[in-house]
């Protein structure tokens, strides 16, 4: 019963101490430690971002060609200007 | 505008080029550290994602009033293009939460309502995709409907308990982080307007081969 009431206060605390966060606030050097672990996930978002924007872009080009292969090709069998 | 595109994709693809140095140059953070700076490719996305699905669904709104296809081509584009940058701002929010939060993903009202309005457009995008003949109509209803759920996104943070910043945040941000953050904002924003109008002519040109199409068939 104890250890009960001993998590539910202990919770209760940590959800009343948990605050969102409201500002950033600049540091000049940051420990090392810090530094290491998050290199990889800062260049697999930045990674990511280029290579989102250059499928989408490629895709869209794609598309785009095979469109207008289209409207050549039945501006030719219809014997007219393509719009 | 058209004519306006190679300049908007160079502008975009500069500062693109350009944004990891303004963005290696910034400050860290005194909580967070080095990961910290995913936050200028993570808000920026996130932030297109709203307006982009609000854009859409007045684009739709509009449809639905004066049934002109021209602001139909222009929703669904816009509806795509939530999906593409709502996707980047879905992958490097985790990528930031894994270190920042020690968790990949939590079930905050922030992340929850931005993953279910992004899913609201990708059904867009499937109803168009598979909905057959009248599709657009009813994708413009579901557009208005994910429209009024983006403000609810962008508030949650101020209304709910959740470990994700408020949105105080940008706004008293230290030049030292606002610089590079507006920089990166304004290439993701050229990148929109340029892949904007790329895929509106996409809609405009499926419609001239379907016109096409019907005069073969007479």
């Amino acid at each position: 019963m104890k250890r009960i009431l001993l998590t539910v206060v202990l919770l209760l605390n940590a959800i009343v101490l948990a605050q969102p966060q409201t500002e950033f606030i600049p540091v000049t050097e940051v420990p090392k430690g810090d530094q290491l672990p998050a290199a990889p996930l800062v260049i697999a978002a930045y990674a990511f971002v280029w290579l989102a924007f250059m499928a989408y872009v490629w895709v869209l080009w794609r598309r785009l060609g095979k469109v207008e292969a289209d409207i050549s090709a039945l501006s030719a069998q219809l014997g007219k200007k393509r719009p | 505008m058209r004519k306006a595109f190679p300049l908007l994709l160079g502008a975009a693809g500069l500062i693109f080029l350009t944004a990891p140095v303004v963005i290696a140059r910034a400050p860290f953070e005194s909580t967070m550290g080095l990961v910290q700076k995913i936050f200028y490719f993570h808000m920026p996305p996130a932030m297109l994602m709203l307006l982009s699905a609000f854009f859409c669904g007045v684009m739709s709104a509009i449809y639905l009033v004066k049934r002109r296809a021209q602001y139909d081509w222009i929703a669904h584009a816009a509806a795509e293009l939530t999906v593409v940058f709502g996707a980047i701002a879905m992958v490097t929010g985790p990528l930031w939460a894994r270190k920042a939060w020690g968790v990949w993903w939590v079930w905050d009202p922030r992340l929850t309502m931005s993953l279910l309005m992004w899913m609201i457009f990708v059904s867009y995008l499937l109803l168009r995709r598979y909905g057959g003949y009248g599709s657009e109509t009813l994708a413009a209803g579901l557009a208005v409907f994910g429209m009024a759920t983006s403000p609810f996104v962008y508030i949650s943070v101020n209304i709910w308990r959740t470990i994700h910043p408020l949105t105080t945040v940008v706004p008293t941000l230290p030049v030292d982080f606002a610089v590079p953050l507006w920089y990166a904002f304004a290439g993701f924003l050229l990148l929109y307007i340029s892949l904007l109008t790329l895929r509106v002519r996409l809609e405009e040109q499926r419609a001239a081969v379907d016109l096409l199409y019907l005069e073969s068939e007479e």
